[in-house]
This record gives structure tokens, C-alpha cells and sequence, in this order.
């Protein structure tokens, strides 16, 4: 076993992790953060997604014990100060950016991540940032449109609803 | 996964001490790594992430105009700051997607060698140099075939070094699946000739295509390429595409990456 100890969502953490423990068991089982969901488990659907360092990662591709010292952020940590919903997600329900809500965390981790290097993307860009989360319920076109709303565009002209 | 332990050294030589271990592997950005562990198609006792290593993280210019990459050093950082070879930027920009490319690095692409990484074109195209903990491999020296490389058990990538040609582009047809390369062709246009290496294609790995560096250094142009064909024989047949259309497809993706070069 290996001591890590991380800030995640602010908060200083730590436990005793194997080495082949995943940086997603260890937010979801030690420190019951369930809100980052494992999808495929192979990195392909992105719904695992979290910060660490401020970059987007997914975190079912990444051991624990490699982000001992690390800042990470998940979707717990993405809410107002207040408990009220961020930009993002604020959004994402104007919007109906979800429908089952499984590939939401993974989508507004990855969203936050292309707003803050990218302020106002193209819808060709957020379709193109997105390449790595995928969705089986919306189609994605309210996605889209909730990203590109998130980040102060007029939505009217994005693609079909 | 099968059990092992994880270290993470944070200088070279920590690394390869702890890679001296009988069943030990080095982690770069575990892009690959981590889910063939995952299927159990690997069983280190030892891991040794090489992510904490400072020293070979990072681009810069070396004195003679090569643009050096250290060997931990991840796509994401690669697209935004190889801004001197834009041709190697570019196809940085478009490994994976955004959350692979702030893990995977260039020394670990190098050293698993796929036959369907990008990487390997560019290296190899440019005629670039792998710099390990103890010598420096040239490109046309370091691929082997598919997954192999001149690589030793435990030797590190600390650097890869590129000369920056004048003109490059690497066109990918990519697996609409995995989206990996189908076929990705990097041509690299320098003062003293063309270079176009192949990849995704062969089943010996990346490949340069020499008929066409000859066609292409004598007139840098599309048309350069008609006339020319690659054999279907030797190259990966699969149900994405047979053995013919990659051959086709090399020269398609050769002659479009001539015509965006820049």
C-alpha cells in the first residue's frame, strides 16, 4: 500500500491506496465521490473525466498514487459556493444538455475544461473538444448549445434541436 | 488488473535503478499502459511512473535549430508549444482527445512503437534522434517492427530531438472506431530532400516510402506522387480496410499532405 494524499475539491485528503487502484475507485469507493462515473473503463467515454492540475483527464486512465500531491477537482467540487448551480451546469438543465445523466459529469468537467483554455468556441470546436465524451442519450446537439450558452454566445443558430 | 507496486521517481537515474528490477515496467502516461493492464495483458511486479520526473518534461530549441521534446512531455503540451514545427504541433493536437492528450506523452508513444500511432510518422519523417538515459538512437535505427523498437528492458526516452524541415504536414485517414490511424502519412520537405514515412499501414510498423521521397524531392508538388503505388502485400488487413486500400490510401494521404504543407 501506498500513503497519497491529494487536495480534491479544495479539501485536503488522504488514504492508503494499491498500486493498481484507480484514481477513479479511489474518489468513488475511499472517498465516496460518486458523482465521477465510470463508463466503458477502456478511456473512451469520458464520463470518469475530472481536473488534476486544472487539465481535463480521465481518471479510470490514471493510478491513484500518480496524483499524490495533485490538485483535483470533480463534479462535486463544480457548484456555486453556495451549493447553487455553476454556469455550466446551470446551462446543461436550460438547455435539457442531459437526458439518462450518466455522461453529465464526465460532459461538464470536459466543458469547463475547453471554456477556460477556449473563453468562446466555435460550435465546431466544442463538438471537436468533445470528441472524447460520448453521450447515447441527447445526440449531443443540447450539448453543444448548453456549452456554447455556458460561455455567453446566443445559441439560436446552433445546429438542430 | 494484476497486483504491483507503484513508484515514482523524480530524477532519471532513480528511474532506471527502480526499472533494474526483474518485472518492471516504466508508466509514461499510461494512455496505452494502463488499459492493457486493464485486460490483463500484462502482469509487471513493478511500475515506475516516470510522470514525476521534472527533467524531461518540456520543449525547447537547441542550439542548431532542432526543436527538443523530453520524453514525459504530453500531446497537449507538444500542440501548444511546438509552434516552430507546426506540422509536429498539429498532429500532436490530434492524438486521442483532449483528456488522453494531457496524459499521454511522446516518449511513451515512441517507446510502444503501435503501428497505428501518430507519433512514429513524424519521428521518423523528420529524421529526428531518440535520446535515452545512455545513447542516441537515429530514427532510420530506432523502429523495428510493430511494437519493437531499438530499445533496451528499462532503457528510458528522455528526449526526442527533431531537425525542423521547412515545410511538413501529417495527414491521418483515421479508424472511424478507435480513431486511430488507418493510415497517417508525415512528409517533411528539408533543404536536403523529402521524407515521408508511413504509418498505421504495414505490418512491420511505420515505413519510409522512398520511391516518393525521391519523386517529391525532385518536384514538391501533388502531381509528383502520380504513378507511384505502395504494394498491398505485407500491409495490415483487418475489417476496417484489407491490405489494398491502406496501400491505396498511402498515397492519398501522401499526395493531401503534400498539397497542405506548410
Amino acid at each position: 500500500m501506498t500513503k497519497v494524499t491529494m487536495t480534491v475539491n479544495g479539501k485536503s485528503v488522504s488514504g492508503d491506496v494499491k498500486g493498481n487502484t484507480l484514481l477513479t475507485d479511489f474518489l468513488r469507493d475511499d472517498l465516496r465521490l460518486t458523482g465521477t462515473h465510470v463508463g466503458c473503463d477502456t478511456s473512451q467515454c469520458g464520463a470518469c473525466v475530472v481536473h488534476v492540475n486544472g487539465e481535463a483527464v480521465k481518471s479510470c486512465t490514471m493510478f491513484a498514487a500518480e496524483a499524490d500531491g495533485a490538485e483535483v477537482k470533480t463534479i462535486e467540487g463544480m457548484a456555486n459556493a453556495d451549493g447553487s448551480l455553476n454556469v455550466i451546469q446551470q446551462a446543461f438543465q436550460e438547455h435539457h444538455g442531459l437526458q439518462c445523466g450518466f455522461c453529465t459529469p464526465g460532459m461538464v468537467m470536459s466543458a469547463a475544461a475547453l471554456l477556460k483554455e477556449n473563453p468562446k468556441p466555435s460550435e465546431a470546436e466544442v463538438r471537436d473538444y468533445l470528441e472524447g465524451n460520448i453521450c447515447r442519450c441527447t445526440g449531443y446537439h443540447n450539448i453543444v448549445k448548453a456549452i456554447m450558452a455556458a460561455s455567453g454566445q446566443d445559441v439560436a443558430a446552433v445546429a438542430a434541436e | 488488473m494484476y497486483s504491483f507496486d507503484i513508484q515514482r521517481p523524480t530524477s532519471v537515474a532513480d528511474a532506471v535503478a527502480a526499472l533494474g528490477t526483474d518485472e518492471a515496467l516504466p508508466l509514461g502516461g499510461g494512455q496505452t499502459l494502463i488499459p492493457t493492464l486493464k485486460q490483463r495483458l500484462s502482469a509487471p511486479s513493478v511500475l515506475v511512473s516516470l510522470t514525476g520526473i521534472a527533467d524531461i518534461k518540456g520543449v525547447c530549441t537547441a542550439d542548431d535549430g532542432a526543436l527538443c521534446i523530453g520524453g514525459g512531455t504530453t500531446h497537449a503540451t507538444v500542440a501548444r508549444e511546438a509552434s516552430s514545427y507546426p506540422g509536429l504541433a498539429a498532429l500532436a493536437g490530434n492524438i486521442g482527445d483532449p483528456a488522453v492528450r494531457n496524459r499521454g506523452t511522446i516518449g511513451g508513444s515512441v517507446a510502444n512503437n503501435d503501428p497505428s500511432a501518430c507519433y512514429p510518422a513524424a519521428v521518423l519523417a523528420s529524421g529526428a534522434t531518440v535520446v535515452t538515459n545512455n545513447r542516441s538512437i537515429a530514427a532510420d535505427d530506432y523502429f523495428q517492427g510493430m511494437f519493437a523498437t531499438a530499445l533496451d528492458e528499462g532503457e528510458i526516452v528522455t528526449e526526442v530531438r527533431f531537425p525542423v524541415p521547412e515545410k511538413s504536414c501529417y495527414m491521418k485517414f483515421e479508424q472511424p472506431a478507435s480513431r486511430f490511424a488507418l493510415v497517417g502519412v508525415f512528409v517533411a520537405k528539408y533543404a536536403d530532400g523529402v521524407r515521408v514515412a508511413v504509418t498505421g499501414a504495414s505490418e512491420d510498423g511505420v515505413f519510409r516510402w522512398t520511391e516518393a521521397e525521391e519523386a517529391l524531392s525532385a518536384n514538391f508538388a501533388p502531381e509528383a506522387v502520380d504513378g507511384l503505388s505502395v504494394s498491398g502485400d505485407g500491409m495490415i488487413s483487418d475489417l476496417h480496410g484489407s491490405g489494398a486500400y491502406r496501400a491505396h490510401l498511402v498515397g492519398v494521404m501522401t499526395k493531401r499532405a503534400v498539397a497542405a504543407a506548410s
